[in-house]
């Protein structure tokens, strides 16, 4: 196992699915809250926008999306994050349009789960804000949205956990992490045979378990107490 | 209530007889008798036993070698299939076709799921510890596909230029480990080819055979060529599971379609069109060394 780990440069594939994710992660939290605002705000545009976003992001499927911004935005329009001078301009590049696909789709989870939060505020939280003379941004800034933040927690928990899952997707445009390099491992060492599988497992659930067990902990820690 | 049961019993048996009775040339109602326990079940399944066909693993997606076409299989690696198949004593209907992605094919020969394996499967000492190999029936070699007005000559000759190639394949990992060249992996070749057609991808690099399979392709004739400069040997082997004892048959079986021209004009017909010739250095290779 260990001269496998050694030989496919397995610890290093792994550290590759961690920065998708993590950077993944951030970017569509951030994309997430915004297109939950847009949901929830009272105006029908932003509405009909916001929820036309969720419902075509969502039914994509990942694969689709990656293999598009590789072969439709790089490839067709030219769309490059790093300079082609780079020496890595290929798996910069690549890393990059994973990174975009990973967070618009996974925004779209991250919107839901943080409507599902906001769900959790009592009406007359809003309805007391309102009669204190907030506008509609602060209302939702001050009062509504920590509250649902922290009642989101769980649902958030668990789109991290598929995200993190997820980044071996990466792998159809190129992206030399763990997919990549089982699909080395199976071509290269079919002797190996089902160690391969439980390697990749091991590694997934040492990345995952811990998250889990955090939102957990975090979401009784941080519950709002009513 | 014994009296039931005992009743029961013997009407099952009684119709797992009629069954067998008319069940002698026929596989759909093997799948009824598990119903009646008792010898009716095994005297049928013996009796089958003549007329069996055989399971053959090809490719579904190379144009040129295997592809499934609706119904029909084409290409380089089915002909030769269905000419060593004739020569073992098969017809052309007792071929089952299955698909054998490159990373199951050892899983399929062990499991028995496939008799034998024809697609641009390489003879590599790895795999020979889980299965053996008939063949070499051809070699083929590394090569590059690019624009027909290129002048790239090799790997070494690509300047800036990104070369594309499939994750997880001996021609992905050659370059990466051997030229410093840009290179882009997608998970199959028909994504190289549109990435390729939009002109950021400037060459294809992979099996010859498979580079002149995708040229040959009606939707890119005269677009692109093989730049017929090979950097490896390929020694496509027929895969089989290491308790089959057709090895050396076979061995002997494609030297004769070598010998009598079959072999000639199987690769003329799939890869003719591409103005692909085999290495003549190379073809006809030796059969044999690779079994057990």
């Amino acid at each position: 196992m260990l001269e496998l780990i050694e030989q496919f440069n397995v610890l290093g594939a792994f550290w590759l699915n961690i920065r998708l994710a993590a950077v993944s992660f951030v970017l569509a939290l951030v994309l997430g809250t915004v297109v939950a605002v847009l949901r929830l705000a009272p105006v029908g545009v932003l509405n009909w926008f916001g929820s036309t976003y969720v419902t075509l992001l969502r039914n994509t499927p990942l694969t689709l999306i990656i293999v598009f911004a590789n072969l439709g935005l790089w490839a067709q329009l030219g769309l490059e994050f790093v300079p082609r001078d780079r020496p890595n301009f290929i798996l910069e590049n690549n890393f990059w349009l994973a990174v975009l696909g990973l967070t618009v789709y996974h925004a779209a989870f991250i919107c839901e789960a943080i409507r599902s939060g906001v769900n959790t505020v009592p009406v007359g939280q809003a309805e007391a804000s309102r009669s204190i003379g907030l506008t509609f941004p602060q209302s939702l800034r001050e009062v509504i949205l920590p509250q649902a933040f922290r009642g989101a927690i769980t649902p958030i928990g668990n789109v991290l956990i598929a995200l993190i899952k997820n980044t071996t997707v990466a792998v159809a445009i190129g992206n030399r992490e763990i997919a990549y390099a089982m699909r080395n491992m199976i071509e290269f060492r079919p002797d190996a045979g089902l160690l391969i599988f439980l390697l990749v497992a091991i590694g997934f659930v040492a990345l995952t378990l811990p998250v889990g067990l955090l939102t957990s902990w975090l979401s009784t820690r941080l519950a709002v107490k009513r | 209530m014994r009296n039931t049961t005992f009743r029961l019993a013997a009407a099952a048996s009684v119709a797992a007889l009629v069954l067998s009775a008319c069940g002698g040339d026929g596989e759909g109602e093997t799948t009824d008798e598990g119903d009646g326990n008792g010898a009716a079940t095994e005297d049928t399944g013996a009796a089958e036993g003549d007329g069996e066909g055989i399971t053959i693993g090809i490719k579904f997606d190379q144009p040129g070698l295997g592809l499934m076409e609706g119904e029909t299989p084409t290409g380089m690696d089915v002909d030769v299939a269905k000419a060593v198949a004739e020569e073992l004593g098969y017809s052309e209907d007792q071929i089952t076709w299955r698909e054998s992605p490159s990373g199951q094919r050892e899983d399929l020969l062990e499991s028995g799921q496939v008799d034998m394996i024809f697609a641009t499967y390489s003879i590599t000492d790895e795999r020979k510890q889980r299965v053996q190999f008939a063949g070499p029936y051809f070699v083929a070699g590394q090569d590059l596909l690019v624009p027909s007005d290129s002048d790239i000559s090799g790997p070494d000759d690509m300047g800036d230029a990104i070369l594309c190639s499939v994750t997880g394949s001996t021609s992905a990992a050659r370059v990466n480990e051997e030229y410093g060249v840009a290179l882009q992996e997608y998970g199959t070749y028909s994504e190289c080819m549109e990435a390729m057609s939009s002109g950021v991808i400037t060459a294809m690099t992979t099996d010859d055979t498979i580079l002149a399979g995708f040229a040959a392709q009606e939707d890119y004739a005269g677009e692109f060529k093989v730049v017929g400069n090979t950097f490896s040997e390929e020694l496509y082997g027929v895969g089989l599971p290491k308790e089959s004892e057709q090895c050396e048959e076979i061995n002997e079986i494609i030297a004769g379609l070598w010998e009598d021209g079959t072999m000639d004009q199987i690769v003329e017909d799939n890869l003719g069109a591409a103005d692909y010739t085999p290495n003549a250095e190379l073809n006809p290779p030796e059969p044999g060394g690779h079994c057990g």
